[in-house]
C-alpha cells in the first residue's frame, strides 16, 4: 500500500463515520454511531502514529503530492494535496489522540442527550476537517480546512440550539472568525499575486525573492510585501487562535458542550493558527516587523487574558481563559522564531488542557450540570480519579517542574529571554507574570472544587459520585502524556532538529540553540528550571491561590472591594464586549441596515424589479390605448407616417 | 431662391392639416366640409405647380374644372346640411350613425 492511500485513509476514515452517524444515525442507532465513529478516529489515530514513527525512524520519507486537481484556471492550480512531514504527522497525531480520547469520553458525557448521534457526526467531521488543515500542502486546501473547522465548530458551540446563549455565542464565534478569515483569504490572494502559486514550496522557494518588492498600501507608503503577507495571514490566526483583540469569541464558546470545549477550543482547532504560522516559517522569519506583531499580541494576550481568569466562576470560562493565556505563549514563541517550542507547547497543552476540559465536564456531570465554582468545594474524596488527574493537569498547565507543561513552557521564557527582536521586553515580562497569575487562577480553581467546604445542596451532595469509566479512561490516558509527554520529547524537539526542513528558522533569529547552549536534556532543564524565575513565580501563585482560597477565604472579597475598580474592569474583560456591542455592532448594523434599505430595497427591488415591471405595464398601456379598432384611426397613422417619411426624404437628402 | 420643391411641401403640407382636420376635430360637420375643400385646394396647388414647372397647361385646366366641382360639391354639402340640421336640430358628426350597422 502506497503512503499515498494511507494518507487517503487517515483522513477519509472519519470522514465517512460522520457521514454514517450523521446521516444514517436513526438506522445505525447510539451504539452504532458511536462505535462507527470511535472506529474511523481510531483507524487515523493508529496510522498517524504508525506514519510519525515512519518518519522518526526513518523508514517513511516526508510525503509531498498532489492527488487530485481540481481545476486549472489561467496558471492557478487548485489541487487537493498532502504534505506529510514530522510538523504534520506531529499536528496529526496530538488531533486524532485527542479526538479519540474526546469521542470515547462523549459516550460518557452526552449519554442522555437527545442529539446523541449528531454530535458524534460532527466531532468525527472535525477531525477530518482538522486533519484536511494540517495535511495540506497549498493554501487552497488550508483554506477549505480552516474554515471546515470553523464551521464544526459553529454548529457545535450551537449544539444545544434552544438555548438563546448558545447560539448568540455561535453566531459571536463564526462573526469574530469571518474578520480574522477576511485578513486571511487577503493573505492568500496577496500570496498568490506575488508569487503566483498557491503551492507551499513554490512560494518558499519564490519568498527570498521578494524580499526587496514592496506595495502601496495606503497613499504613498510602500509596505514590503513579505511583511503585509505575514501580517493578513496572522490576522487569520488571530481569529482562529483568538488572540486579543479578536479573543472574544472563545470564553463564549463555553456554551457548547464540554468535550467540545476539550477537543475544538483547547486542543487542537484554536491551535490552528499556531501550526499555519509555523508552517508559513519561510514567509515569517524575512520579515522582521510581522514578527514584531506577533510577539507583541502574543504577549497581550498572554498576560491579559490569564488575569481575567482570576474573576470567573464559571469553572469552563476559568479553564477557556487559561487556554487564551497558553495560545499567547504560543504566539510568542512563534514571534521570538522559536517555532519548535510553540509547536512543542502546542502538543503538550493540548494533552493537560483536553484533560483539564474533561475533568471539569466530570465534574459538571457529577454537580448535575452546575457549573458554578462557587457550589462545589471538597468534590476530592467523592472523585478521586478526576481529582488526581485534574491535578496532573494543573501542575501541567503552571509549568511545575517535571511536567510537560514545564519543558514547553521554559523553553518559551528562556526563549524570549533572548531573543532581540523589537517588543521582546514586553513580552518577557508578561510572559514571567503570566506565569504567576496562571499558578493563581489554576489553584483557585483546584481549591475551590476540589478542596474545602462542601457548598453544593444537599440533594446534588447526596448524589455525588465518580464518572463512569467512559469518562475516566480519557482522563487517565491524557493524564499519561501530560505527565511524560515533556520528558520524552523534549530534547528531540526543541534542539534536536527534529522538523527538519519544515520549519526554517534563520540562524541569527536561533534564540532556541541560545536556550540550549548550557544543557539540552531534561535533567539539566529541571535543575536549571528549579532555579529560574518561573518557577518561584509559580509556587508562589499556588501558595498565594492556597492563602488566599483555603486559609482565608474572606480575604478575595475584600480585595474586590478594595480594587473596585480594577475588579470591575477585570469583570467586564476590559470592556471587550461592551465596545463591540456598543460600537462596532451597531455600527455594522446600521451600515447593513442602510445597504438593505437603499441598496436593496429602493436600487434593486424598486427600481430594477417593480420598476421594469412598472415600465412595461406603462408601456403596454400607452400602446394599447393606440389599437382603438376605428378605421380611420389607422388610417390617420398612415398618412402621418407617410407624411413623417416624406419629410424626412425631403429635409434628409 | 425658391425652387418647385418648396411649392410642393407647402402644398403637401396644406393636404396634412386638412387630413388632420378631418380626423381629429370629428365633431362639426361643417368643419369637415372646410377640411374638404382644403385639401382640393392643396391639390390644386399641386396641379398648378407641376403645370408651370412642366410647362403643359393641361394641369391648369384640371384644375377650373376641380374649382367647379368644388364649388358644386359645397353647394350641395351645405344644402344636405342646413337640411339636416333643420331635422335633427345638431350638425354633430357623432349624433349621424342612423346607418350604423
Amino acid at each position: 500500500m502506497s503512503m499515498e492511500q494511507v494518507y487517503l485513509i487517515i483522513v477519509l476514515a472519519p470522514l465517512l463515520a460522520a457521514l454514517i452517524a450523521g446521516l444514517a444515525g436513526k438506522i445505525v442507532g447510539r451504539a452504532g454511531a458511536h462505535s462507527i465513529t470511535i472506529l474511523g478516529v481510531a483507524i487515523a489515530f493508529g496510522l498517524s502514529a504508525w506514519t510519525l514513527t515512519g518518519l522518526l525512524n526513518g523508514s517513511i520519507e516526508a510525503f509531498n503530492g498532489t492527488l487530485y486537481t481540481w481545476g486549472v484556471s489561467d496558471d492557478v492550480r487548485m489541487e487537493v494535496g498532502f504534505l506529510v512531514d514530522r510538523l504534520s504527522a506531529l499536528m496529526m497525531v496530538v488531533v486524532t489522540f485527542v479526538s479519540l480520547m474526546v469521542h470515547i469520553y462523549t459516550i460518557g458525557y452526552m449519554r442522555e442527550d437527545p442529539g446523541y448521534q449528531r454530535f458524534f457526526a460532527y466531532i468525527s467531521l472535525f477531525t477530518f476537517a482538522m486533519l484536511m488543515l494540517v495535511m495540506a500542502n497549498n493554501f487552497l486546501q488550508l483554506f477549505f480546512g480552516w474554515e471546515a473547522v470553523g464551521v464544526v465548530s459553529y454548529l457545535l458551540i450551537g449544539f444545544w440550539f434552544k438555548r438563546p446563549s448558545a447560539v448568540h455565542a455561535n453566531l459571536k464565534a463564526f462573526l469574530v472568525n469571518r474578520v480574522g478569515d477576511f485578513g486571511f483569504l487577503l493573505g492568500i490572494a496577496a500570496v498568490l499575486y506575488f508569487t503566483g502559486s498557491l503551492d507551499y514550496q513554490q512560494v518558499f522557494a519564490a519568498a527570498p525573492g521578494l524580499q526587496g518588492v514592496t506595495i502601496d498600501v495606503f497613499d504613498g507608503r510602500p509596505w514590503s510585501a513579505l511583511t503585509l503577507i505575514c501580517i493578513l495571514l496572522f490576522i487569520g490566526a488571530m481569529g482562529k487562535s483568538a488572540q486579543v483583540p479578536l479573543h472574544v469569541w472563545l470564553p463564549d464558546s463555553m456554551e457548547g458542550p464540554t468535550p467540545i470545549s476539550a477537543l475544538i477550543h483547547a486542543a487542537t482547532m484554536v491551535t490552528a493558527g499556531i501550526f499555519m504560522v509555523a508552517r508559513m516559517s519561510p514567509l515569517f522569519e524575512l520579515t522582521h516587523a510581522a514578527l514584531s506583531v506577533v510577539l507583541v499580541i502574543g504577549a497581550t494576550t498572554a498576560f491579559f487574558m490569564g488575569l481575567l481568569g482570576l474573576v470567573q466562576n464559571d469553572i469552563k470560562r476559568v479553564v477557556a481563559y487559561s487556554t487564551l493565556s497558553q495560545l499567547g505563549y504560543m504566539t510568542v514563541a512563534l514571534g521570538v522564531s522559536a517555532q519548535a517550542a510553540a509547536i512543542f507547547h502546542l502538543m503538550t497543552h493540548a494533552f493537560f488542557k483536553a484533560l483539564l476540559f474533561l475533568a471539569a465536564g466530570s465534574v459538571i456531570i457529577a454537580m448535575h450540570h452546575q457549573q458554578d465554582m462557587r457550589q462545589m468545594g471538597g468534590l476530592r474524596k467523592y472523585m478521586p480519579v478526576t481529582y488526581w488527574t485534574a491535578l496532573i493537569g494543573s501542575l501541567a498547565l503552571i509549568g511545575f517542574p517535571g511536567f510537560s507543561g514545564f519543558f514547553s513552557k521554559d523553553a518559551i521564557i528562556e526563549a524570549v529571554h533572548f531573543s532581540s527582536i523589537p517588543g521582546a521586553g514586553y513580552a518577557y515580562v508578561c510572559v514571567l507574570l503570566g506565569v504567576f497569575v496562571t499558578a493563581l487562577y489554576t489553584f483557585r480553581m483546584m481549591f475551590l472544587v476540589f478542596h474545602g467546604k462542601e457548598r453544593m445542596d444537599t440533594h446534588t451532595r447526596e448524589h455525588l459520585h465518580e464518572s463512569p469509566w467512559v469518562v475516566t479512561l480519557p482522563l487517565i490516558l491524557l493524564a499519561i502524556p501530560s505527565l511524560i509527554s515533556g520528558w520524552l520529547t523534549e530534547e528531540a524537539i526543541l534542539f534536536g532538529n527534529y522538523f527538519g526542513g519544515s520549519i526554517l528558522v534563520l540562524p541569527s533569529h536561533d534564540v532556541l540553540a541560545e536556550v540550549g547552549r548550557h544543557g539540552t536534556t531534561p535533567g539539566y532543564f529541571l535543575i536549571h528550571g528549579l532555579l529560574a524565575p518561573p518557577f518561584l513565580l509559580a509556587v508562589a501563585g499556588v501558595f498565594a491561590a492556597w492563602y488566599l482560597y483555603l486559609r482565608r477565604p474572606d480575604i478575595p472579597a475584600r480585595i474586590a472591594r478594595r480594587f473596585a475598580r480594577f475588579y470591575r474592569l477585570l469583570l467586564h474583560k476590559f470592556y471587550f464586549d461592551d465596545f463591540n456591542e456598543r460600537v462596532l455592532v451597531p455600527a455594522s448594523l446600521a451600515l447593513g441596515r442602510r445597504l438593505w434599505r437603499t441598496g436593496d430595497e429602493a436600487l434593486i427591488d424598486g427600481a430594477m424589479v417593480n420598476g421594469s415591471a412598472r415600465l412595461v405595464g406603462w408601456m403596454s398601456g400607452v400602446v394599447s390605448r393606440v389599437q382603438t379598432g376605428y378605421l380611420y384611426h389607422y388610417a390617420f397613422a398612415m398618412i402621418i407616417g407617410l407624411a413623417a417619411m416624406l419629410g424626412w426624404l425631403l429635409i434628409g437628402s | 431662391m425658391i425652387t418647385v420643391s418648396h411649392y410642393l411641401t407647402l402644398s403637401s403640407l396644406l393636404f396634412i392639416l386638412s387630413v388632420a382636420g378631418i380626423f381629429l376635430n370629428r365633431r362639426n360637420v361643417i368643419l369637415l366640409l372646410m377640411c374638404i375643400e382644403l385639401m382640393l385646394l392643396a391639390v390644386n396647388f399641386n396641379f398648378i405647380t407641376l403645370a408651370r414647372y412642366l410647362g403643359d397647361s393641361a394641369g391648369q385646366v384640371f384644375v377650373f374644372f376641380i374649382l367647379t366641382v368644388a364649388a358644386a360639391e359645397s353647394a350641395i354639402g351645405l344644402a344636405i346640411l342646413v337640411v339636416l340640421f333643420r331635422s335633427r336640430r345638431s350638425v354633430d358628426v357623432e349624433d349621424l350613425d342612423s346607418m350604423k350597422g
